[in-house]
Formats: C-alpha cells, sequence, structure tokens
C-alpha cells in the first residue's frame, strides 16, 4: 500500500510497487488527461509535477511515491498553468491534442523557474516534450505570450 | 490517391441528396436519431443529419470526418456558421457516429477521411446544410410574426424585422422551425457575401486539448473493462505456433491469455500496466516459414534491379533516342526507405459486447469499413455495431486503413474471450513503430538530358516500389493494374517536359503498406524536385527562374503563382549561399493544392540546421486561415523531421530495428524552424490542406543542403543512424 498525493487529495494504492504512476493516474483514478505517448520516457506526453519537480510518469515506479506529492493537468491551477492555458487557447496551438497536457506542464514548470524565458531557455525546458503534430512554432510563441501575461 | 481516382472509381456524389433532405421520419428510420440527440436535452430543430439547434441557441454541428488535429470540427462548423449567420460562441462541434448513408465522403462514397479531402467535399454540403436551417428558421418566425420572409434578417445568431421590431434567438424559434419544409434546393451564399468564411476565429476543440478534458479512445472507461495488449509476431507474415502462458498468468492483475489468431497473443489485464507486464511475461513460439525474412539492404538492390523491368504509366513525346543525343545525361537513384506514422497516440479501440450487440470507441478514420470488420469478427449484424468515433491523437493516414484491422483485432478479442464484456486494445510505441502499415520502401531512377543551351530535352523517372491498394479492399481502385498511390506527384508534373516517361515496377512484400502523410508525394515530391534542381544547375539556370521557364503552360498558373510568391518572400536573388546559409526551392502540388517552399540551412558539423521555411500555398477558397497555416506549420515540421531522422529498417532474416522513439527520432522543438506562410488569395473551391505541406519540405532542404556543401542526399534520411 503507497499513500500520497493527487491534486490536494490523498491516495493509496495497493498495487505492485514496479505499477508505473501513468497507470495509476489513467486507469485506477481516471485523470486521463495525463497521456500515454512511449513508455520510455521519451516523448513527455505523460508529465506530471512530482514535489515541484516535472516528471515523466511513465517510468515512475508507484515505490517511489509514498508521501509524494503529484499534480496533473486536472489540477494545475496557479498563475503560471493559467497563463499558459490562455495563451494556448489564444493562438489556437493543439492540432491533435493528445502531447497538450504534458506540453502545459512542461511550460508552467519552466515559467515558474524563468519567468522571462529566451528561445533557448524554452529549447532546453521543451526539448522532451514530442509534438507529434509539430506545433513547436506556435508553442514557443505562446511560452513567450504567456511570460508577457505574467509579467503584467 | 488522387481526388480524381477516387471520383472516377466512385462515380458522382450520391450521398448528398440523403444526408440533406432526410425528413425528419426518415432519419428515425435509418438508425441514425441517434445522431441528433446522443446526450441531454433533445434538439428541438434538427434540419438535417448535420445541424442541430437546441432551446438554449447553441448550433451543434455534426461533423462526419474524424478531428485529429487538421481542423474538421472548425472547418465544417464555419461553413454552417457562416450560412446561419450565426455567431461563433453558439456553434458547436460533435463527431457523427459510423453512418455511411448519412456521412458519407462525397469523394469515396463511404463514410471516411483521408486524401485531404473534408474541406473539399463538404464545402457544398456544409453551407448546403446550413443554408436549409437558415431557411426553415425564417419560415417559422414569418409564420409566427405575420411579415414577409423575404424582409426578415439574420445577423450574429439574432432573427429579427426590422418593420416591426421584432426580434428572436434561434432556440426560441427552433421547434416551430422543425415544422417547417426544408428546402428541396438550399440557395448558398455569394462569396462576396462571406461573413466568417475567410477570417479566422478560435478552433471549437482547442479548450478542451488545453486543459487535458478531451476524451480520446483511451481515455473511455466501462464497467469491468478490460485492458487488453497483444504480442504480435516479430516478423510480418509469421504466426502463432505455439506459447506457455503460465508466468504470465502469475503476474498480478493479469487476467487471462488467449491466442487471436491473425494478430497474435493476447494478454487481459485489470489495467494497462499489467497487461504490459504479463505480455512481457510470454514465451511464444512462431511460425515464420511464411515471413518476410529480406533486410531493407536486400530489397534495395532488388527494388533497384526491377527497375529494368518497369512498365510505362505516362509517356510524352518522342523519348527513344534523347540520351543518345543528348549534350549532358544526369542519372540518380534516390532511395526511401520504410516509415512509421506513428501517431502521439498509439492505436487504440474500446468494444462493448452485450446481448448481441456492440458499441466501439475508436479514432475510426475509416468507419464504414471499421462497422463491417467488427460485426464480422463477432459474427452479428453490421446493424448492431455502433461506432462512436472519437477525438485521434494524430493519425497521419495511420487510421485509415482499408484492412481495418484494428477493428477486427478489438472484435477478435472480444471473441476470444466470450460471452459479453467490455474490452480496451492499448498499442504500444513498439507495437506502432514495428507492426507494419508502412510508408512502402521505395526506390526512383532517373535520368535526365541537356542539350547546349543546358535546356531539359529529355526526362526518365522509374518507381519501384509496393502497392498500397493491390490486394486490399480498395484494389477495385486500380485501373489496368495500375496503383497512382505508388508514383502519384510523379506523373502529370506540371513542367514542360515534351519527351518524358515515367515507369513503375509493383514489387511484392509481406510487410503491410499503408498511405503516409501526402502518401505517394512524400517520395515523387523529392525525388522529382531534386533531380529537376540538379539539372537546372548543370544547364546554368537558377533554381527559380529555370522551374519558372518550365511552367509556361496555361495548366501551371498556380504552381507559377506560388513560386513567384515564395521567392518574393524569401528575397530570392539566385543566390544559393550567403553568409554560410544555403537556400534551397520546391513546388509540389498534391490533393489539388499548390505549395512552393524555400528553405534557410546551415551546416551544424556535417548535420543541417534549418533555419527558416518560406510557404506559399494555394488551397482555393481559405475557409479558415489560421487552420490552413497551422496544417502548413506541422506539415513542415513533419517532413522535415522525417527526412532528418527516419527509418524504419528490416534487418537481415526480417526483424524491425527500430522499437520506439529513442531510435525513431521525432523532431523536436530545438530542431524546428521558423515558419512565414503566405495563402494565395483565391476563388478555386477549397481544396486539400492536411497533407500538402508535408511534400516540398524536404527536396527544399536538399536543394538547400546540395548548394551550401556540394552533396546531394539521395539516400534518405539525412542521418542514417545504424540501430
Amino acid at each position: 500500500m503507497v499513500k500520497f498525493t493527487v491534486n490536494g487529495e490523498e491516495r493509496s494504492v495497493d498495487l505492485p510497487g514496479d505499477t508505473p504512476l501513468l497507470w495509476v493516474l489513467r486507469d485506477e483514478l481516471q485523470l486521463t488527461g495525463t497521456k500515454f505517448g512511449c513508455g520510455i520516457a521519451q516523448c513527455g506526453a505523460c508529465t506530471v509535477m512530482m514535489d515541484g519537480m516535472t516528471r515523466r510518469s511513465c517510468v515512475t515506479p508507484i515505490s517511489m511515491l509514498e508521501g509524494a506529492d503529484v499534480q496533473t493537468i486536472e489540477g494545475l491551477d496557479d498563475p503560471e498553468t493559467r497563463a499558459v492555458q490562455d495563451a494556448w487557447k489564444a493562438i489556437d496551438v493543439p492540432q491533435c491534442g493528445w502531447c497538450q497536457s504534458g506540453q502545459v506542464v512542461s511550460a508552467a514548470a519552466l515559467l515558474r523557474e524563468i519567468p522571462n524565458p529566451t528561445d533557448e531557455d524554452i529549447d532546453n525546458a521543451m526539448a522532451g516534450n514530442i509534438c507529434r503534430c509539430a506545433t513547436y512554432v506556435r508553442i514557443r510563441e505562446a511560452i513567450h505570450n504567456a511570460a508577457k501575461t505574467l509579467e503584467g | 490517391m488522387t481526388n480524381q481516382t477516387r471520383r472516377q472509381f466512385l462515380g458522382g456524389t450520391a450521398g448528398l441528396v440523403i444526408g440533406m433532405t432526410l425528413p425528419l421520419r426518415g432519419r428515425a428510420q435509418s438508425g441514425a436519431a441517434n445522431a441528433f440527440a446522443p446526450s441531454g436535452e433533445p434538439a428541438k430543430f434538427a434540419p438535417n443529419a448535420f445541424v442541430r439547434i437546441a432551446p438554449d441557441d447553441t448550433v451543434t454541428v455534426i461533423i462526419k470526418h474524424i478531428e485529429f488535429g487538421q481542423g474538421p470540427n472548425t472547418g465544417l462548423s464555419t461553413l454552417v456558421a457562416e450560412e446561419l449567420d450565426a455567431d461563433w460562441s453558439q456553434m458547436r462541434a460533435e463527431q457523427a457516429p459510423a453512418n455511411n448513408e448519412l456521412y458519407a465522403n462525397l469523394l469515396f462514397g463511404l463514410q471516411g477521411t483521408g486524401g485531404s479531402t473534408a474541406m473539399a467535399n463538404s464545402y457544398t454540403q456544409m453551407r448546403q446544410a446550413g443554408a436549409a436551417a437558415r431557411h426553415m428558421l425564417i419560415a417559422a418566425a414569418a409564420e409566427q410574426w405575420g411579415v414577409p420572409a423575404e424582409e426578415i434578417t439574420i445577423e450574429k445568431g439574432t432573427i429579427s424585422h426590422a418593420a416591426s421590431g421584432k426580434s428572436s434567438g434561434f432556440g426560441a424559434l427552433a421547434e416551430a422551425a422543425a415544422q417547417q419544409e426544408a428546402p428541396a434546393e438550399p440557395k448558398v451564399k455569394d462569396k462576396s457575401e462571406f461573413r466568417l468564411i475567410g477570417t479566422d476565429r478560435p478552433k471549437l476543440d482547442t479548450p478542451e486539448k488545453t486543459d487535458g478534458t478531451a476524451i480520446y479512445t483511451m481515455d473511455v472507461f466501462r464497467d469491468g473493462m478490460q485492458t487488453v495488449v497483444v504480442r504480435h509476431a516479430p516478423k510480418f507474415g509469421a504466426t502463432v505456433a505455439s506459447f506457455d502462458d503460465a508466468q504470465a498468468l502469475e503476474v498480478p492483475g493479469v487476467e487471462a491469455v488467449r491466442e487471436i489468431p491473425g494478430f497474435g497473443v493476447a494478454v487481459y489485464a485489470r489495467n494497462t500496466a499489467a497487461a504490459m507486464k504479463g505480455r512481457e511475461a510470454l514465451s511464444i513460439e512462431w511460425d515464420e516459414s511464411k515471413a518476410e525474412t529480406r533486410s531493407s539492404e536486400q530489397m534495395y538492390e532488388e527494388w533497384s534491379k526491377a527497375a529494368e523491368s518497369a512498365r510505362d504509366v505516362e509517356t510524352a513525346g518522342d523519348f527513344s533516342g534523347k540520351f543518345d543525343a543528348g549534350e549532358t545525361i544526369l542519372e540518380e537513384e534516390f532511395r526511401f526507405p520504410f516509415l512509421a506514422h506513428a501517431p502521439l497516440e498509439p492505436l487504440d479501440a474500446v468494444l462493448e459486447v452485450k446481448d448481441g450487440k456492440a458499441e466501439c470507441w475508436m479514432g475510426a478514420q475509416f468507419p464504414s469499413l471499421d462497422k463491417p470488420a467488427i460485426a464480422q469478427g463477432l459474427g452479428i449484424d453490421p446493424e448492431n455495431v455502433i461506432i462512436n468515433v472519437m477525438f485521434a491523437g494524430g493519425s497521419f493516414g495511420r487510421r485509415a486503413q482499408p484492412t481495418a484491422h484494428i477493428g477486427a483485432e478489438i472484435a477478435a478479442i472480444a471473441k476470444a474471450a466470450g460471452g459479453d464484456g467490455s474490452w480496451k486494445l492499448v498499442w504500444t510505441r513498439e507495437d506502432d513503430l514495428q507492426g507494419g502499415y508502412y510508408r512502402p520502401l521505395t526506390v526512383h531512377k532517373l535520368r535526365g538530358a541537356l542539350d547546349a543551351e543546358g535546356n531539359i530535352t529529355a526526362w526518365e523517372d522509374v518507381i519501384v516500389n509496393q502497392s498500397i491498394m493491390a490486394g486490399g479492399p480498395m484494389a477495385g481502385m486500380m485501373k489496368d493494374g495500375l496503383d497512382p498511390t505508388s508514383f502519384e506527384g510523379g506523373t502529370k508534373m506540371p513542367y514542360d517536359l515534351p519527351d518524358m516517361r515515367v515507369g513503375w515496377a509493383q514489387m511484392e512484400t509481406a510487410v503491410p503498406p499503408l498511405w503516409w502523410r501526402s502518401v505517394g508525394h512524400t517520395h515523387t515530391g523529392y525525388a522529382t524536385e531534386v533531380f529537376l534542381d540538379m539539372l537546372l544547375e548543370k544547364g546554368g539556370k537558377d533554381a527559380v527562374e529555370g522551374r519558372l521557364a518550365l511552367l509556361g503552360n496555361d495548366d501551371a498558373g498556380r504552381d507559377r503563382a506560388v513560386l513567384e510568391k515564395v521567392a518574393e518572400m524569401a528575397g530570392w536573388t539566385g543566390e544559393r549561399v550567403k553568409d554560410g546559409r544555403g537556400y534551397g526551392v520546391a513546388v509540389h502540388e498534391s490533393f489539388n493544392t499548390y505549395v512552393a517552399q524555400i528553405v534557410e540551412v546551415s551546416d551544424i558539423e556535417g548535420f543541417p540546421k534549418v533555419h527558416k521555411v518560406w510557404c506559399a500555398v494555394d488551397c482555393g477558397v481559405a475557409v479558415n486561415p489560421n487552420v490552413i497555416r497551422a496544417q502548413i506549420e506541422g506539415g513542415i515540421g513533419y517532413g522535415l523531421g522525417t527526412v532528418l531522422f527516419d527509418e524504419i529498417t528490416l534487418l537481415e532474416g526480417g526483424t524491425v530495428a527500430q522499437q520506439n522513439f529513442d531510435t525513431y527520432r521525432m523532431l523536436r522543438i530545438n530542431e524546428m524552424p521558423e515558419i512565414e506562410v503566405a495563402i494565395i488569395d483565391s476563388d478555386a473551391d477549397p481544396s486539400g490542406i492536411g497533407e500538402p505541406g508535408t511534400p516540398p519540405v524536404g527536396p527544399a532542404l536538399a536543394n538547400a543542403w546540395r548548394a551550401l556543401t556540394g552533396t546531394t542526399v539521395t539516400r534518405l534520411p539525412f542521418r542514417a543512424e545504424k540501430v
């Protein structure tokens, strides 16, 4: 039995310790905003926040989770996430949308670390998030726009 | 597949009448009534199969094409909103269920999305659907208010009669409108009256794809549902000889293991993680007696030799002797690998079977084919199968399955389990990349001759590959044994090449082939535009001026216009290398859309870094310019990542080398160039946009790279990684 919080709610999970967090979120808790794309931490579709850091949930066994604080796209409601989502909507970033939860989580985490990122900062922070539709031009623009909004 | 071919095959647009004028009662009889009120409060007014107006003024457009990012929900809703003069904020979109009668693609004659036809085949139909609804709303208002219909106007969702001062939203009149007779031939607006078409508006599916609430197939859960992963054959054509499931059944959460003939061995589990782990514990002996065991290398050699026996596909002028008389002859062989589509949501399906009926949730691109496949697999009547067409996390052709293999696989899983229940089939990334249905491995052999002035006097392109259509349900579309998807784009080139030949040699493999974003154009566009560039260079001609000189004929006006536009955007001077950066151009029409691109590249330790791509596109009337720009941006990124990094390689013995994104590299944000798009103003009916942005970027890059480094990349990808 592993106990941790997801989006502020305490959860206990009785599954084998090597079960990836991704499938606990999706199959057990039905928090389906976090997506499966590769299973080997190559695509970033499964990105969540864990104890304040971005984390690829597909390679995170729940045995690591005792006492952890996990936040998913469903629970993130901080100013950076909201600014990123507004910026995403303003220029219609998503196409198929499958990667976008992970993109939003990573982008908001970047803005928490670097409020006014350069293109290089964006490349470094976002290169782990594949978008097969290649919406990258808009992801970059929306992150810059969100940074401007947050600056006020 | 070309639009023309599809039209020839399917013969006309008979679906229109059914979809448009089906009366209310007839609709219920057709079994599609649930299209109109699948959830919540029933609609008050559903004038046809495409438009539903609710008491709260919302207008829901039933979208007959799957939405996987290319924008039909927004695009087709725009057409209806335009004719209704609705306010964009009241518009909603909903995917149509599988129903051939109502929701056929008018170019296919079957319900399906592909060939970049969503807008092209819906343009008139959806405007007529909106115009019919408008006509009935106005008739209802005229009746209620006792005023002439001709005096009633609609502005942003408000129906008004100026003289009497009466006005109403759509919802309040919806019930009365439903009693009006639908017009037989709804009159649509003239282009000059457009208010929405041609302008930008927010995409309808953006909010739910930004906050994680959009529901895709993999997000569907049913009570008691088992998740299933299948161990597929490690070689194409191999079958299960025997298997041992003892260890798999010991994995906590694994509930059953079954062979599903034709597909492999299925592991049924309480969740996805257990199913995957159970699959790892399976021990399977494969019968490889009928398996494809050739490597990609062997195929390249065989394909290359087979070029000699290619049959004529297109010939013009007096071809014979040209290569003897030519002052200069150029020859080049191009090799194109197998390619996987790799949509980011791997293939999946959910099926629930209860009391002899089945309900499926699936990113079905050809629901018209999936439905009978599921019915057949379960041994029930297709009438007893419902398919809910879900958002799909990309496709790029992968979900357009003539064999309906995912529908058939989930049905086989249910059949093998026996009885009622619900199952979710999940393909892993490894299943996806190793599972075939690739863009076929292709060889092009090109020859060209130049006279003393550097003019091209002869052109030959011999294409060797496997047919996508042959042997499948679409084989009937082949004429004289020719599969146009094998060589489209190599034929009917816009250039004045009076003495020319295109040949094709059809090859056989056990690797299942499939259309990959822009299909034949992916390789024909590359081979022809790179080789033409080499000939122009050899003949001392500028890449843009030289092409324009060959585009003088009356049919090449749109090719010419996009090329001139892109040259202007990029400030093309003919200087191919400037400040350490190379420049290259390509122009290619696909799916009746004309695209020209210029690429700016530099050389970083022997590998290209693409800085910028300029693109001019003519896709007819630009219904949603923002969606068009997005598809061009995405199409460029998709094509660029592929030519730089991607190949599926069959190793000796026939296994696939690549397994996941570590070995099948996706373009990442740091590799994405800046993109500038210009849309040519056009009165032509809208043509495709999902695919045409992809073909030109590869050859434009190759031409820029040759200018910069002197190296012509004739074997793709640029980075041939050994894995």
